[in-house]
């Protein structure tokens, strides 16, 4: 499937700061299951974008910008081509052995409840894949989707208490109930084809687990589903922390607000009236 | 102390006959009145009082700077030992420094199967973004501690590494300042090896690591959490000393990938950074996002080769307490060398039957958590209640994998001046290796912890723990017995 995107990123000061550094990691790679066509980055300042690869081989592009800055506005846009691979991510680029993936993050740490959770849900499954099949229907159960219930820092523990949260919430939930059984488990940002054509207020997240014999496999939790075609892989790291579409920092100033559009959309009738005029 | 073991007195050795390297400090402590040791101890106090040296305690009710306590008797090692230890504590920081190189390269000590991989790869202190980069010189650990501790005139065990950002020298080099103004006879009659170098030695490993393009002529700066850290009053020292900026976050800006400093003449580039603050705390784009101490982007201009960070990140993957059991295998791994310091024998809890012993075995051993520091989240045996023995049996039951246990060793006893007199205490060391382009070197002594209370085995500070000066002198004795003889 052909798949369009468009993301813009709007943060606004009501005191303009002096400077700001941003990190981005908005910028998707080829594996098995999706092909990039084409992809541009652009930030509406005058600044140098170093592109370099992280830690986990994400693309990332770094800029300093001086101010006084009273908006910067990033805009990402280009076209993927998606293919169905039922779920197992294969041909990205890895850069560790899946056991890193192990390790328990601040925002992922499982509490006791989320262990319990964790063995009562999967006690019944045998197989890694199962347990895991069986805790992607349990959280997608158990879980209300609300934006309001959470924000970029609540744990994976906050999040369980009050079963409310978005997709970055059943993410770490998921990953931490993954790491909690022995799947190495990590976490995926990137967009989301939805039914309908409206503009998004956020890109999406989504897991995945190791599976021994089969790799690398996803799991959005939020849809309570194995990403097939619809899903767009730009980032993975152990947390959110570490796949954030962009991290910032600024000195001076104040009064940040965030906007942010998101639209992803079938590229179909461009690739349709491209087949009937051939 | 257990009563039933016998210890070792550095000065009075196994057989109660006076150890050569203590002679003359023995023949002067016989000679010397006991109000002269009373009146010594006072001077010290109020000059330790008027430099201000002081530590904040963490966990303490109200936020206490306290005075460390000093004892007035030097620690004497011979310069024979001292060679032993010297060479000892270079060969494990160079295969500390190797391991530390390898895992975050090609990992061969991991393929090798000589290191399990999940306990690098799941230590909280391995930075994956450390992974396939390589640092100036290939260099991690520029400033080492080793705390070292010894059961008999033999050899020397090594307790714990520490590869991070290791304190208490500034400790050491005022140790000696004081002594020098209060027992300049004691000096006069030994030929007491020199450690007022070392801010030389430090200042000149760490210009040896700077980026090419700093021409030869870096600019240096220390790096501080700021004055409610620990050992804030050691960084400030440390900065007078090396003759360097003593900086917090907010001092410091990355500007394309180059750090800079903020001075009164303008932005000033900035080379090395001798760090003080741990790795969570020094970037908050790529570590803690609530990190105010840090610096916005300064991994992006580490990664880029254009300022040089010592330690450098991710070097406690190297000296967390579980890696610590591995060290001899380290060694032998990367230089094919038998280990010139033992390591305590060490229970790896993580290990089934390891665990069962420990567990059978609790009111005997010290129960350390792998990843405490400090003294803090650590269990003595046989002077633990049985209710902290219980709290700790519940730990290791629910997470074996963080807890190492060891033998309650028989430290070494060395006498301190009380007021009662002059009475044995446990010791430890803790010598400063030094790392740097042009080599590794260790200035001769450190820091000798002493547990002030009768039979305590903690020597930490933050358990009250003091510290004493520690003389290497030379075995002068040697040629005088020799001459004795003929």
């Amino acid at each position: 499937m052909r798949i369009r995107i468009r993301h813009e990123t709007t943060y606004r000061y009501a005191e303009p700061p002096r400077t700001a550094v941003q990190h981005l990691r908005l910028t998707p790679r080829n594996h098995d299951g999706q092909h990039v066509v084409d992809w541009r980055i652009d930030v509406d300042r005058d600044c140098r974008l170093v592109q370099s690869e992280d830690a986990f081989g994400n693309t990332l592009h770094r800029f300093s910008v001086d101010g006084p800055l009273e908006s910067i506005s990033t805009v990402v846009e280009g076209e993927v081509t998606t293919f169905d691979m039922a779920g197992v991510v294969s041909g990205a680029v890895e850069r560790f052995p899946p056991v890193l993936f192990m390790r328990d993050t601040p925002l992922t740490t499982p509490s006791a409840a989320i262990c319990d959770f964790a063995r009562e849900t999967t006690s019944k499954e045998s197989g890694t894949l199962s347990k895991l099949h069986a805790l992607l229907g349990a959280i997608h159960e158990s879980l209300t989707f609300d934006a309001a219930a959470t924000h970029s820092a609540t744990t994976a523990a906050e999040c369980f208490e009050h079963r409310k949260g978005v997709c970055q919430d059943f993410s770490h939930l998921f990953i931490a109930c993954a790491r909690g059984i022995g799947a190495p488990a990590r976490y995926v940002s990137g967009y989301f084809l939805g039914s309908d054509d409206e503009d998004q207020v956020a890109g999406h997240a989504w897991a995945e687990a190791y599976v021994e014999d089969l790799g690398w496999v996803a799991f959005d939790p939020t849809h309570g589903v194995a990403p097939q075609e619809n899903h767009v892989r730009v980032a993975v790291a152990l947390d959110y922390l570490g796949a954030a579409p962009i991290r910032g920092a600024h000195s001076g100033g104040g009064g940040e607000t965030l906007d942010v559009k998101v639209r992803v959309a079938r590229a179909a009738a461009f690739s349709q009236s491209q087949s009937q005029s051939q | 102390m257990d009563s039933r073991i016998t210890q070792f007195d550095e000065l009075a050795g196994a057989d109660g006959r006076t150890r050569a390297p203590y002679r003359k400090l023995s023949q002067w402590l016989a000679e010397t009145p006991p109000e002269l040791l009373a009146s010594r101890r006072e001077q010290a106090e109020l000059l330790f009082r008027r430099i201000g040296i002081t530590f904040a305690v963490y966990g303490a009710q109200e936020a206490t700077e306290r005075l460390i306590p000093f004892d007035i008797l030097p620690r004497i090692l011979a310069r024979s030992e001292w060679a032993t230890l010297e060479k000892g504590l270079i060969q494990r920081v160079t295969a500390l420094n190797a391991f530390l190189a390898d895992i975050y390269g090609a990992g061969e000590i991991l393929r090798a199967g000589i290191v399990p991989a999940d306990l690098v790869y799941r230590n909280p202190a391995y930075c994956p973004d450390m992974a396939g980069r390589r640092v100036p010189f290939d260099i991690y650990v520029h400033i080492a501690g080793v705390d070292i501790v010894r059961t008999d005139d033999q050899g020397f065990f090594v307790l714990e590494d520490n590869a991070r950002t290791p304190s208490g020298v500034s400790y050491m080099l005022e140790n000696r300042e004081v002594m020098m103004r209060l027992f300049p006879e004691l000096f006069a009659l030994h030929r007491v090896a020199p450690i007022e170098n070392y801010p030389d030695e430090l200042l000149g490993t760490l210009r040896s690591v700077a980026p090419p393009r700093a021409n030869g002529d870096p600019t240096v700066v220390l790096m501080t959490p700021g004055q409610y850290n620990s050992a804030f009053y050691e960084h400030s020292f440390l900065a007078d000393k090396l003759g360097v900026e003593l900086v917090e976050g907010r001092d410091l800006f990355v500007r394309d990938d180059v750090v800079y400093m903020r001075t009164t003449e303008g932005p000033r580039r900035v080379d090395v950074i001798y760090r003080r603050i741990d790795d969570d705390f020094l970037d908050p784009l790529c570590f803690r996002p609530d990190s105010a101490l840090g610096v916005a982007g300064l991994m992006g201009a580490y990664q880029a080769g254009n300022v040089t960070l010592a330690n450098a990140v991710g070097a406690g993957a190297a000296d967390d307490k579980a890696m610590y059991t591995y060290m001899p295998d380290i060694i032998k791994f990367y230089l094919g060398e038998a280990p010139l310091l033992q390591n305590v024998p060490t229970f790896r809890c993580r290990e089934q039957e390891a665990l069962a012993y420990v567990l059978d075995h609790l009111d005997e051993l010290v129960v350390k958590e792998v990843n405490g520091s400090g003294g803090y989240g650590m269990l003595v045996g046989p002077h633990a209640t049985r209710a902290q023995i219980e709290e700790f049996r519940a730990k290791l039951k629910a997470h074996p994998q963080n807890f190492i246990a060891q033998p309650t060793l028989a430290l070494s006893t060395c006498p301190i001046a009380m007021a009662s007199g002059v009475a044995p205490r446990h010791v430890d060391l803790r010598p400063f290796v030094l790392q740097g382009a042009n080599g590794a070197r260790v200035v001769p002594g450190g820091l000798t912890r002493v547990a002030m209370t009768e039979k305590s085995l903690v020597v930490n500070s933050s358990q009250g723990g003091g510290t004493k000066d520690t003389w290497v002198i030379d075995d002068a004795w040697s040629a005088e017995e020799a001459m004795g003889q003929a």
